[in-house]
């Protein structure tokens, strides 16, 4: 007999209350748990969704020419004081120290062709970053490979030119493979073909016009990214597209809000509770605890009988709590999420968290009903029954 | 031994006697009833005895330890070392086993498991509960719960028992057996002070403190109570 034995046997023999007080705590934790599991999954959900969006790094050739062109009306012509950007270069990109959260990296190499008599823009890019930087692309007909073209829906329409033509461009004969179905964007007046064979049309080996960057944004800071690109690039100029970033970022700021909102209130409402049911359960246990005291008990062993039994139900509280969470959570999903493939992964830190949560929620809202059951004179204890 | 003990409830005008000014010697090994109508003061002196509630004047003086010059976990020290308890309603822990309940005093003494359950066993025994101490106190009589009462007060062995009509909620056969009991621990030389309404319990004691109104009346042992001694 020692005084664990009689927190762990009023515990056991009296399962009303405690299971009182581990229901107060499950759904207390659980609630938390599962806020931030489903956040977690949600924002994990939407980060690949907002990937979709494309790129969010520019990479362009460092030129000291303000642009002249605005809403898509070219004012001016190309400048020709630019610094070159070479494929090569791009390898340094590779050591950045958040290279990890770059999800694609689209070389470009632009320049004009004729083509029927007309000018067009030629652009050489590489077909398997593009499914990433350019999800929204829908190709009639094939995916162009070396020596073969992708016509955007406005070039084709104006140079008159179907699947299977053949155009002549810089002396070269090259067949169109697909066509680019409407995008609203830019890439609707483009040739598009591949990187090797543009520069090879274009006369400019190895040179890239422009680097298109898919960055990955949860825990990656974009301008972080833009500095760090910059310094090893130190020709170029690196932008942030500021829009989808700011974006992606408030997208993620305001569920991480919504999740400690909800997760603050459920904490104290567990608290008061734990507080309410332990605080209660020291008043009926008024003649129990005088003995305790009329027979020797100091109040500290008063206290560790009471925050014994706190922690017990605590741990338990917090295992059960991850438990229904996970279960929570993977029904919420499947109730809220439009992805209905968003997984919900054991996270073993969620469970230690948990555990640590429930355990200080427990212990702490039990201090006050545990010290009023140790300051309790033994006295008033036994002539009040 | 008591010396002026006094204890006043209340403020001002309203302050309620309870205990004025009493002496008192028991001797070590004496068994003393302490008697009185209700409302003498008997469970006040008796919970003043038991270190649990402090004198408004005077002072209590337990082989040689003046009570309460003690801090109050000093004094929840000296209950456990030389005070057990015997409560009127038995005040049984009721999720423990009897055997449990019997070594609740043993419960904050670093000492083997296997010997505090043997000395539990040793009190259940000596009160005439073998073998039912794996019980819980609802599968129990009143006459078997007040037996554990005693063996849980025992079985650290103090050198005194405190008895609160230990016998007030048993009837007359069952009251016969407990009082045997408290005498049979006075005859192996503990202290045993019960307070009692009733003569026939008194009638075991050496003496009785017979009280009214806060006071003392009688220390001798009252003529008109017949000897029950064994």
């Amino acid at each position: 007999m020692t005084l664990n034995t009689i927190a762990i046997q009023n515990l056991l023999r009296r399962k009303g209350k405690a299971i009182l007080i581990l229901v107060g705590l499950v759904l207390g934790i659980g609630t938390v748990i599962t806020v931030i599991s489903f956040s977690d999954a949600v924002t994990g959900d939407i980060n690949h969704k907002l990937e979709k969006y494309g790129a969010n790094i520019l990479i362009v050739p460092r030129t000291e020419n303000l642009s002249l062109s605005y809403g898509g009306i070219q004012m001016g012509g190309i400048s020709f004081d630019m610094q070159e950007l070479r494929e090569t270069d791009l390898e340094a990109v590779k050591h950045i120290k958040n290279y990890n959260n770059i999800a694609a990296m689209g070389p470009m190499a632009l320049g004009a062709v004729r083509v029927n008599e007309r000018p067009v823009m030629l652009a050489g890019v590489d077909f398997e970053e593009a499914r990433i930087l350019k999800p929204w692309w829908k190709i009639e007909g094939r995916q162009p490979e070396a020596n073969a073209i992708l016509a955007g829906a406005e070039a084709a329409r104006v140079l008159n030119i179907a699947v299977g033509d053949t155009l002549e461009i810089a002396g070269n004969a090259v067949p169109v493979s697909g066509l680019l179905k409407p995008t609203g964007s830019q890439d609707d007046q483009l040739l598009f073909t591949t990187l090797l064979t543009a520069q090879a049309l274009l006369g400019m080996p190895g040179q890239v016009s422009m680097v298109e960057v898919a960055a990955l944004c949860a825990g990656c800071p974009i301008e972080e990214m833009v500095r760090q690109i910059s310094e090893v690039l130190p020709g170029a100029k690196v932008m942030a597209i500021q829009q989808v970033v700011k974006g992606r970022m408030e997208t993620l700021a305001q569920f991480k809000k919504l999740s400690f909102g909800v997760s603050v209130i459920i904490i104290l409402i567990g608290s008061l509770v734990v507080l309410v049911t332990m605080t209660g359960s020291v008043r009926e246990r008024k003649a129990e605890i005088g003995v305790f005291r009329a027979i020797g008990f100091r109040q500290r062993h008063v206290m560790r009988i009471i925050l014994m039994e706190a922690t017990l139900i605590s741990i338990g509280a917090g295992v059960v709590g991850y438990l229904a969470s996970m279960g929570a959570t993977r029904l919420a999903l499947m109730l809220f999420a439009d992805n209905p493939h968003v997984t919900v992964p054991w996270n073993t830190a969620l469970a230690a968290g948990a555990l640590g949560m429930s355990l200080v929620v427990g212990v702490t809202a039990s201090i006050y009903p545990a010290l009023t059951a140790a300051r309790m004179d033994p006295n008033d204890a036994l002539r009040a029954l | 031994m008591g010396e002026h003990l006094s204890k006043h409830y209340g403020r001002g005008e309203a302050v309620v006697s309870a205990i004025e000014n009493m002496n008192f010697i028991i001797e070590s090994g004496e068994f003393v009833a302490i008697m009185g109508e209700s409302g003498a003061g008997k469970s006040t002196l008796l919970s003043i005895m038991g270190a649990m509630n402090a004198p408004s004047a005077g002072t209590l003086t337990v082989e040689g330890i003046d009570v309460y010059s003690l801090g109050q976990e000093q004094r929840a020290d000296f209950r456990r070392e030389f005070l057990g308890f015997v409560f009127q309603s038995f005040h049984l822990i009721a999720y423990l086993t009897l055997e449990e309940n019997v070594m609740l005093p043993l419960a904050t003494i670093r000492m083997p498991r296997r010997r505090k359950r043997a000395m539990a066993r040793e009190a259940l025994a000596s009160v005439g509960l073998e073998g039912k101490g794996q019980r819980l106190p609802h599968q129990i009589s009143g006459g078997e719960s007040e037996r554990t009462a005693i063996a849980r007060a025992i079985v650290n062995q103090p050198p005194i028992i405190l008895a609160d009509e230990p016998t007030g909620n048993l009837d007359s056969r069952t009251s016969r057996e407990v009082m045997r009991l408290l005498q049979r621990l006075k005859n192996d030389g503990t202290t045993v002070v019960m307070v009692t309404h009733s003569l026939a319990c008194a009638g075991y004691a050496d003496r009785v403190m017979q009280m009214a109104d806060g006071r003392l009346e009688a220390s001798p042992k009252a003529a008109a109570v017949p000897s029950q001694a064994a």
